[in-house]
């Protein structure tokens, strides 16, 4: 196989474009794609000041590095979930690229912060551990954002986390979740403004860009990833997309043209939770209701409440671990 | 030729002389998930192995809302 570009031996096989590219090509058709998203979206300008979100994986630290090569004010968060040698691979990953490219990281641990980690949420908590994790991860991304005044949040998901997402929303009709699965989330009281600049890439271009860039990502899966259900839709679509180069794209990318716009969103109202003050539609907002189920505590308001029996119940009858809850602070 | 797989991390001998699609349809991969490897450089899967080579099979699905 040849490169699309300049004709010499490929070593990246995009079947979806029906194109090749060789290892000193395809990084800057990578960034391209990154550069149009950005753009199509205006997510951020030479002036934000951009928080990475990243993990110490391909996706995130394949983003953290167009940023910081493209010139943008790039800052890296990792956030320390606690899960064993995982995670202190992984933080060693992120670290040592933050010090090869001499960029700023910050790092928060969740147990330090917030008095629990992930295997013990797991256990503890009545959601999935996938979920109370992602539900984590959110909060404390916002958080920190907030609190180091960040314009934006970036994040390494890419068109095959995002297709996936959107197939288990639709399989359920999750239709507010559906109408907000955008590449951007305008920043609003207290939230602040997210962005998916990897959303055209696939998992494969995100893995061989970071490979060709030298980039030392953690290659091992996380250990509590066992049935987890993202993982199961994304394996369903590669069937799919195996015989049919493309579905993939067509889903997501087609939805973003076609099909958002069809699903209205909802204006929820919001106001501060009673607890930590970060907006919420209820009196106390998701995180602190999981956190004070995991941490066996009564959540302290004006008036005293405990974790209400049905958030146990929407939790496990929902698996909510594919909704991406990420948007204005969803509840129930 | 030695191929080396991921998550968990294992090694399996496998006859070369052939395309690297053959030899992952053999395997029961599909090529579009895993970055192939060898000796270093990343190759695509029409790429012919040797007996000689060493392949690195590298997953590239994650899970996990993230
Ligand atoms: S696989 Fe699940 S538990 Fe592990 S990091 Fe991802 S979301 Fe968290
Ligand atoms: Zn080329
Ligand atoms: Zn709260």
């Amino acid at each position: 196989m040849r490169c699309k570009r300049c004709r010499g031996p490929a070593v990246v096989e995009v079947r979806r474009h029906n194109a090749a590219f060789c290892k000193e090509c395809f990084p800057g058709v990578f960034t391209e794609q990154v550069r149009k998203a950005i753009r199509r979206f205006e997510m951020f300008g030479r002036d934000d000041r951009v928080l990475v979100a990243v993990s110490g994986g391909k996706d995130s630290l394949a983003l953290w590095d167009v940023l910081l090569d493209l010139g943008y004010d790039a800052t890296g968060l990792y956030l320390g979930l606690g899960i064993g040698e995982y995670s202190d691979r992984s933080h060693d990953a992120t670290e040592a690229f933050a010090r090869e490219r001499g960029a700023e990281l910050r790092v928060v641990d969740l147990a330090d912060e917030y008095g629990y980690d992930i295997p013990t949420a797991g256990r503890e908590g009545s959601r999935s551990t996938c979920a109370v994790c992602g539900l984590s991860k959110r909060y404390a991304f916002n958080a920190a954002a907030l609190d180091g005044d960040f314009d934006v949040i970036a994040t390494g998901h890419n068109l095959d986390d995002e297709a996936a997402t959107l197939l288990g929303n639709t399989l359920r009709w999750n239709t507010d979740f559906i109408a907000r699965q955008s590449p951007l989330l305008p920043g609003r009281d207290g939230f602040v403004k997210k962005v998916k600049p990897l959303h055209r890439l696939s998992e494969l271009e995100t893995a061989a860009f970071a490979f060709l860039r030298g980039i030392d990502y953690v290659v091992e899966e996380c250990p509590l990833v066992a049935g987890n259900t993202q993982l199961r839709y994304k394996e369903a679509m590669n069937a799919i997309e195996a015989t049919s180069p493309g579905t993939k794209a067509q889903f997501f990318l087609g939805y973003l043209d076609r099909g958002m716009p069809l699903f209205a969103q909802d204006d929820v109202v919001l106001r501060p939770c009673e607890s930590c003050g970060h907006p919420t539609t209820g009196r106390f907002c998701a995180f602190c209701r999981a956190r004070a189920q995991v941490l066996d505590r009564r959540l302290e308001g004006p008036g005293i409440e405990e974790v209400p029996d049905e958030d146990r119940d929407v939790a496990r009858s929902l698996s909510d671990e594919v909704m991406p809850v990420e948007i204005y602070g969803r509840t129930t | 030729m030695k191929v080396k797989l991921r998550n968990p991390d294992r090694q399996v001998d496998l006859p070369g002389g052939r395309p690297i699609r053959e030899v992952l349809d053999e395997l029961g991969i599909d090529g579009d998930t895993v970055l192939v490897i060898r000796d270093g450089e990343l190759v695509t899967r029409h790429e012919q192995v040797g007996d000689d080579d060493e392949l690195e099979v590298r997953p590239v699905i994650s899970g996990g809302s993230r």
